[in-house]
């Protein structure tokens, strides 16, 4: 006979029965009008939000790795300079509600006018102001992850590299970083999923993308609710696929070279 | 091949080496000796300017190693000069510090293609060779983590090899290993040795010192205590820290 452990039986059971009264509550709430959430679940407008939903996340994501590798290799570079830039970067963007970045981007008009030749607001559409706030900020956060990344590769790999003639840059990108990839991916894809619900802050901005759809929507027909409960289905779905997506990579990482040495 | 004038190093206030002087000829083997935190491998990697060095001079080949001599003192070389000197140095670490995501042959290619621009042809036909020199063309795609100690250093070996360097450091190259296979690494300096590859070997290994090495120096405190032929020192040591020590590591 195993061992049995009657508290745990019994707390799973009221976890179990508040989940299913909440389901329920929901459910058999009057106030909702289910009639509602079936027809703009799969509608071309909510659809549309989510298309540049993903667009969104995936640009500023792309954005964010690019911009925060080269935070964190300056951010250990023996040059003063460039150590201090980028944590001045980190200061100024982490330090800093990703709302008032997304406004700010947003209504950079009223500051300037004109970007070089052009008209500020021809450039910087609400979507691309969406992806450079989002885009700058993610940096700022992918910069750090990048930077643990780095430093946990043994000391050793930089002293082998360096001591074949490869330059500090060659020595990065063909040794250092292929091995910090291990240790990066696990809390870039943490990143990246808090990356897909912070898009829908763009909504401020009329970003077009998920939340802003429907908000559009539930404004003119006042079905509030029951368009945030579509919009809630739809970043499920898209965390869920990313979680999904994660696992795999991280499988796929770990049965290649590892990062440590057999026993000698 | 190599000349070291009193080389100085700190880390801090702590200083680790106190004066350094050394003449290794071409084709020389010298065995560097001394108890832990003596200073010899803190030396070993001021020779390839692993480490900067506080004063002194360091020449491999007739040039000034790290630094560039102008009217008011030395000036550390960029880094590409520094590199292109690094690349005639081979190093082997206590650590085999193989590159752990690559296998045993990408280990050894690497450099060669992407420092020296060796065609991929070029680099895995030397590399082939290399490896089956050190008895591991059968591992030729194994990664390290699949490997003994003893094959990651051969490896290692192969690898700072490829280089085709004129000078090769070992810095305790076998103090990682379990005892059965320190002789496999050993065997494979052995004919190093024997082809007349310049050499500085920092060890713990006695007999090796003995059988193979041309010159034998004692380190403690961050200077050299005592240097001569191997069989006087170790059999007869002049100075008392040398004899000490060597009671030591010999008496056990």
């Amino acid at each position: 006979m195993p061992l049995r452990h009657p508290w745990r039986m019994f707390g799973s059971a009221v976890v179990l029965a508040l989940l299913a009264w909440l389901v329920w509550s929901v459910y058999t709430n009057p106030n909702i009008d289910h009639a509602a959430i079936a027809k703009y679940q799969f509608a071309p407008a909510i659809f549309r939000g989510l298309r540049v939903t993903v667009e969104l996340a995936l640009l500023s994501a792309a954005m964010g790795v690019i911009l925060g590798t080269l935070l964190a290799v300056m951010r250990l570079s023996p040059s003063l300079v460039l150590r201090l830039s980028s944590g001045i970067y980190s200061w100024l963007f982490r330090g800093t509600p990703l709302l008032v970045q997304i406004l700010l981007w947003g209504n950079l008009a009223l500051l300037f006018q004109h970007i070089g030749p052009f008209e500020t607001n021809a450039v910087l559409t609400p979507f691309v102001a969406s992806v450079v706030a989002l885009g700058l900020n993610e940096a700022a956060y992918m910069s750090e992850v990048v930077r643990a990344g780095i430093i946990s590769v043994d000391q050793g790999q930089h002293s082998a590299a360096t001591a074949l003639g490869m330059p500090r840059m060659l020595a990065m990108r063909r040794i250092i970083l292929p091995q910090a990839l291990r240790m990066i991916v696990p809390p870039a894809g943490n990143q990246f999923i808090s990356l897909l619900k912070a898009t829908s802050l763009v909504s401020v901005i009329a970003g077009g993308d998920l939340l802003t759809q429907a908000e559009n929507i539930s404004s003119a027909n006042l079905h509030t609710i029951e368009l945030m409960l579509v919009a809630t289905f739809w970043y499920l779905v898209l965390t869920t696929i990313t979680s999904v997506g994660q696992f795999f990579l991280e499988r796929r990482l770990g049965r290649a070279g590892t990062g440590i040495q057999a026993n000698p | 091949m190599v000349r070291a004038q009193g080389v100085r190093k700190s880390y801090g206030r702590e200083q680790v080496l106190k004066g350094v002087d050394i003449e290794v000829a071409a084709g020389e083997v010298l065995a560097l000796i001394g108890a832990s935190g003596s200073g010899k491998s803190t030396f070993l990697r001021c020779i390839n300017h692993l480490e900067r060095i506080d004063a002194g001079r360091i020449f491999v080949d007739g040039e000034l190693v790290g630094y560039r001599e102008r009217d008011n003192g030395l000036h550390e070389l960029s880094e590409r000069d520094a590199c292109r000197q690094r690349a005639q140095i081979g190093m082997v670490f206590q650590r085999f510090n193989l590159f752990a995501h690559l296998t045993a042959l990408e280990n050894v290619i690497e450099a060669p293609m992407r420092v020296k621009r060796e065609s991929r042809q070029e680099a895995v036909e030397h590399a082939m060779a290399l490896l089956q020199r050190v008895g591991l063309s059968a591992k030729a795609d194994a990664y390290p983590s699949r490997l003994s100690g003893g094959q990651q250093q051969r490896v290692a070996i192969a690898r700072a090899l490829a280089m085709r360097p004129k000078l090769m450091l070992f810095d305790e190259p076998t103090s990682a290993l379990d005892p059965e296979l320190v002789d496999e690494v050993l065997s494979v300096m052995r004919g190093l040795a024997a082809e007349g590859m310049t050499m500085i070997v920092v060890t713990h290994e006695m007999a090796f010192a003995r059988d193979v090495c041309d010159g034998l120096a004692f380190m403690d405190g961050g200077v050299i205590v005592e240097q001569g032929l191997p069989s006087e020192v170790l059999v007869r040591p002049q100075c008392e820290r040398t004899q000490a020590f060597l009671s030591r590591v010999i008496g056990k």
